[in-house]
């Protein structure tokens, strides 16, 4: 049984290598063997760094809290915890059946996503999800002092997540933290670091008539709308000029918003 | 006898690599890598780690089939092999050392492109048993990280003050002497830095010099 079995095996490797069979064998088991090596490497830690990720996001978003002026204190003061909640981005409030615990099986179904039209989609998506989770922090009187926005855009290299933190006045930022990017390390991959983030605080979103008139200058920020733009990342600065603008339009979070600031929240 | 011998053999196969045949000062291969993750030492480190157990494996795995290699495929199979040896280390590395990992970026993933690889697997693993082939893969990766550690280390040293994050010559900031040079951080950097170690190795050890059959045509400007 045993020397049956090995011998197709013998008479394979006796084969000259310039045989066509033995060549297209070779290619075969090489990629098989190959290909099993990834597939098994990526399957058994895909469960780790899904965790590395969610606790690197979780560390963003802390630290972006922390970085806010005066937030260390309220946080404290307010029991030291964010609220969550998932939003319904059509409706401009909270969702009524989505829960963060069932928020990835409801994004699972394409029916809750918007499929965006070429004139509608300036940060590059293709398509927006219906239902995102948002955090609140609130002061003493419950009202909200701090609002983190996921928010996602393409760049040059790839898609840029990041969150955004506007203050109390729903149009002031207060911080931004990347979350993850693509870019060109050195060049669009600087948005990483903390010394632009830092250039979002103060910044303001929208004019008082309501259009979102935020951009990643070319070169220096000039006005209160503007943030550095980094040279040689003219492509990722159009990216997040284009994130900021979609996110916080009509199409984003701007009818959430309009209800927030007309006391819904 | 033979014994002695072969434990020479297998010092010189390993040694050899680090000075008087060193992948990167000698050949200059795999330099993209060498000058792109040497900002500071602890991205060098696993950069060279990471390049070392890659090496090594792929010349161990070349050398076990380099009797039956077909001629007509033999560089996709060795590219094949290489390629995925380097998406389990990358894997590894995001599973493990999530930090490392985004500070190397994508230059883990360009280890497949790496000349240094290839030409050990295609000039030596495909002609040596595989103890000797790994033996050698090993040492060039040693010599690669060697001038990943020395450029590393100067550059962190120079450009932050610093060593594997540790603070070494007082910064002026902080009441010391020491004003980093941001240069050392940027890219030209790396190129002044193993251009100079190239000069100074081969002012060395002159042997190493190229021959004058390798030098450019004479035009009429340039020579005097």
């Amino acid at each position: 049984m045993e020397e049956r079995s090995l011998n197709p095996w013998r008479r394979l490797l006796a084969l000259p290598n310039e045989s066509r069979f033995k060549t297209v064998v070779m290619a075969f088991l090489v990629s098989a063997i190959c290909g099993a090596l990834v597939s098994g490497a990526t399957v058994l830690l895909r469960p780790i760094q899904a965790a590395n990720r969610a606790a690197e996001e979780a560390a963003r978003i802390a630290a972006l809290v922390r970085g806010i002026p005066g937030m260390a204190s309220l946080l404290e003061t307010t029991g030291g915890a964010l609220s969550t909640v998932v939003v319904d981005l059509n409706r401009g409030r909270a969702a009524q059946t989505v829960t963060p615990a069932t928020l990835d099986a409801a994004l699972a179904d394409p029916a809750n996503w918007l499929v965006l039209d070429p004139a509608q989609d300036l940060a590059g998506l293709g398509q927006r999800p219906d239902f995102v989770q948002i955090f609140l922090l609130r002061d003493e009187d419950a009202r909200l002092s701090l609002v983190l926005l996921p928010v996602s855009g393409q760049g040059y290299g790839g898609q840029i997540d990041a969150i955004l933190a506007l203050g109390s006045d729903l149009n002031t930022v207060a911080g931004l933290a990347v979350t993850s990017q693509s870019e060109t390390p050195g060049l669009g991959g600087r948005i990483e670091e903390t010394a632009w983030q830092e250039g979002f605080a103060g910044t303001q979103m929208r004019d008082p008539s309501g259009t979102v008139r935020f951009r990643v200058a070319q070169g220096a920020a000039g006005g209160p709308y503007e943030v550095d733009g980094i040279t040689g990342a003219t492509r990722t600065g159009r990216g997040v000029t284009g994130m900021m603008r979609f996110w916080l339009g009509p199409d984003g979070y701007g009818p959430l918003l309009e209800a927030m600031a007309r006391g819904e929240f | 006898m033979t014994e002695l011998h072969s434990r020479t053999g297998v010092w010189h196969t390993l040694t050899s690599p680090l000075v008087h045949q060193n992948p990167v000062i000698l050949q200059i291969l795999g330099i993209c890598s060498a000058l792109a993750v040497t900002t500071s030492m602890a991205t060098a480190l696993t950069m060279s780690a990471a390049l070392t157990v890659v090496l090594t494996l792929a010349a161990g795995l070349v050398s076990i089939i380099r009797g039956h290699i077909p001629e007509t495929i033999r560089l996709i199979v060795q590219i094949v092999i290489v390629a995925s040896l380097v998406i389990v280390i990358d894997q590894i590395l995001q599973a493990f050392f999530a930090e490392l990992s985004r500070a190397l970026s994508v230059y883990v993933g360009l280890i497949t492109t790496n000349c240094l690889v290839l030409g050990r697997t295609e000039a030596f693993a495909r002609h040596n048993p595989p103890l000797p082939a790994m033996i050698d893969a090993f040492g060039n990766g040693l010599g690669y990280s060697l001038v990943l550690i020395v450029i590393g280390s100067l550059r962190e040293l120079l450009g932050r003050g610093e060593l594997l994050g540790f603070a070494v010559l007082p910064l002026a900031d902080a009441g010391g002497w020491f004003t980093p040079l941001s240069l050392m951080l940027l890219a030209p950097s790396a190129f002044f830095l193993l251009g100079l170690l190239v000069w100074a190795v081969r002012t060395i050890l002159i042997e190493q010099s190229e021959p004058e059959e390798h030098a450019p045509p004479p035009r009429q400007e340039v020579t005097r």
